[in-house]
């Protein structure tokens, strides 16, 4: 949109081609932008002719603070850039620290955090399918996820002691041990959960109103997401048969069982399906990881890299220095670079991670899906009319927090 | 899983696709490669760095056809002072490819691969914002993260963390 002053936000009638078009601000506050996304949106009567996404009110400069932190410091940042699904935040960001360290982690800290980063997907994925549902119209499906959410949050805040901000997993294990009864309760919601989803989609995959709001709407061809460098459900929707977990494992997802849901029409209703598959399969490998889940240590054998259990740092003066060290001084990280990309419940979330050998990280360079993914927002809104930009919004799925950094 | 030494020797890294398909088509933009944590980065002379990332991304024995990520390093005060960043992703052969260009930090620019992916728009846009490097034939090279009148480059090494400039 030349000429037009992004920070002017007032209507502004110009012409293009010969028509009339008005340039309609929506945003930052709008409810169904899902955080503060800003749209400019060109209109043509009701048909948009151009939109163009303004961001950056979020911005907090996380990867400037990560470099003035120690390397076990950075994992609560982790937590808030994308706030929805955190652990799946931790579980990059500690893949990536293990990988430049070449630590390897116990059996049975790898299959919990299997566990909860798919539970993480689940919470994330009902969060979108009620807020998407909301914005389309459809408020009884916004409470039935909310109220599995709720199980999901009473889960973290068991193992981690907080619902939503967990920092649950450590460099070179995670922090603490699953607490007493709480494999009963995880088993007890994975049998209930699939019937939940089918309630879910009873209520919308059939529904006149939903199918007619979604079907052939913000279309993104497969093309398109390709050059666009969409990831997860949203490629995945436009028929991009490409799920890291599966064609790139990390962190123990070789050893299980899993299909991709892949659809090809590329439309709103193609992405929902796609995450409605993707909600029973997480259930699955939740399962899956419960019923392999080992006995035995929780945080690797590296005493000058991970924190001593209290009882040792108390009774032992070994510990009681390495407590001391650690906490004080950070550990030292042999000089190298990684990039570790994993599945969020959003696409490829890559943490790109450089050390100089000391202590605090030379740089963290977050990719973030959603800062991708709203790549998209051109191809699925232009020629479309200006009713379905909230639906190819939701459609994307992306959240504010990750965009921004 | 203990580390292994880095390679860097061309010859021993021959093995490896993308530097071999380098190495027979554009041996003058190959400066260096390295393979560490099973990770292969590879250093493309700037003025070729099109070329090489067009050929690496049709060439039928590397197809890195995909962009990852695009980011940048700023290693102030030695020169040259940044690199970007590129990393490449097959789908094809399920592998990632990083690719580095070095610039200096005086007139800190390289070329824009918004021609190849369309996609690599808003994260050059994003180090243009945060270490002030310039993109050539970037169509809209804008602030995207923080305000248009702002000042400075806060991920170059010299911005303070805290406290006044």
């Amino acid at each position: 949109m030349p000429g037009i002053d992004p920070f002017n936000s007032a209507p502004v009638v110009e012409t293009v081609d010969g028509d009339q078009t008005m340039v309609l601000n929506m945003g930052p506050q709008h409810p169904s932008t899902h955080g503060v996304l800003r749209l400019l949106l060109e209109i043509d009567g009701e048909t948009i002719v151009r939109v163009r996404p303004d961001i950056g009110f979020l911005h907090t400069g996380i990867e400037k603070t990560c470099e003035a932190k120690f390397y076990q410091q950075v994992i609560p940042m982790t937590d808030r850039i994308d706030y929805l699904c955190p652990m799946t935040n931790n579980f990059a960001y500690v893949l990536a620290v293990e990988k430049l360290l070449g630590l390897e982690i116990p059996p049975r800290a790898m299959w919990i955090r299997l566990m909860l980063n798919e539970l993480t997907r689940i919470n994330s994925h009902l969060v979108w399918l009620g807020t998407h549902a909301l914005d389309i119209g459809a408020m009884t499906v916004f409470l039935y996820c909310f109220r599995e959410r709720e199980e999901i949050l009473k889960m973290f805040e068991m193992v981690a002691g907080q619902r939503m901000m967990t920092s649950y997993f450590r460099i070179g294990g995670v922090s603490m041990d699953l607490p007493l009864g709480f494999l009963d309760y995880i088993k007890n919601f994975a049998n209930y959960f699939p019937d939940r989803i089918t309630q879910y989609s009873d209520l919308l995959t059939n529904n006149p109103i939903w199918r007619g709001r979604t079907k052939g709407v913000a279309i993104i061809t497969k093309q398109d997401a390709v050059d666009l460098m969409l990831s997860g459900p949203t490629a995945r929707g436009s028929g991009v048969d490409w799920d890291l977990r599966r064609d790139m494992p990390y962190g123990g997802y070789e050893q299980l069982e899993f299909k991709v849901p892949v659809a090809t029409e590329g439309d709103v209703f193609a992405r929902y399906e796609v995450r409605m598959a993707e909600l029973r399969e997480s259930i699955s490998m939740v399962k899956q990881a419960i019923a392999k889940l080992p006995d035995g240590p929780i945080k690797a054998d590296a005493p000058k890299i991970v924190l001593p259990d209290r009882e040792k740092m108390k009774t032992q003066m070994e510990a009681l220095i390495h407590q001391f060290k650690i906490v004080t001084e950070g550990f030292t990280v042999p000089e190298g670079e990684v990039y570790q990309g994993v599945e969020s419940p959003r696409g490829e979330m890559g943490y790109y991670v450089v050390s100089d050998g000391t202590a605090k990280p030379y740089r963290v360079h977050m990719r973030s899906p959603s800062f991708a993914n709203l790549n998209a927002i051109g191809v699925m809104c232009e020629h479309n009319l200006l009713a379905d930009v909230v639906a190819a919004i939701g459609s994307i799925d992306i959240v504010l927090g990750d965009v921004d950094r | 899983m203990a580390l292994q030494p880095a390679v860097t020797d061309l010859e021993l890294l021959k093995v490896r696709p993308a530097v071999a398909c380098l190495l027979e088509s554009m041996p003058q933009a190959l400066q260096a490669a390295k393979f560490d944590r099973d990770e292969l980065t590879l250093w493309i002379e700037p003025i070729h760095l099109l070329d090489a990332l067009q050929l690496l991304r049709t060439s039928s024995s590397t197809t890195f056809d995909n962009l990852a990520d695009l980011t940048a390093l700023d290693w102030f005060p030695s020169e040259p002072r940044f690199e970007v960043v590129y990393s490449l992703l097959s789908y094809q052969r399920r592998e990632r490819l990083r690719v580095k260009v070095k610039i200096n930090g005086t007139d800190p620019y390289v070329e824009s691969v918004t021609p190849l992916w369309a996609g690599a728009s808003p994260f050059e846009r994003e180090v243009f914002d945060l270490f002030g490097i310039r993109f050539q034939g970037h169509p809209d090279l804008r602030r995207i993260l923080l305000p248009d009148d702002w000042e400075g480059h806060p991920l170059r090494k010299d911005y303070p963390v805290e406290g006044y400039r």
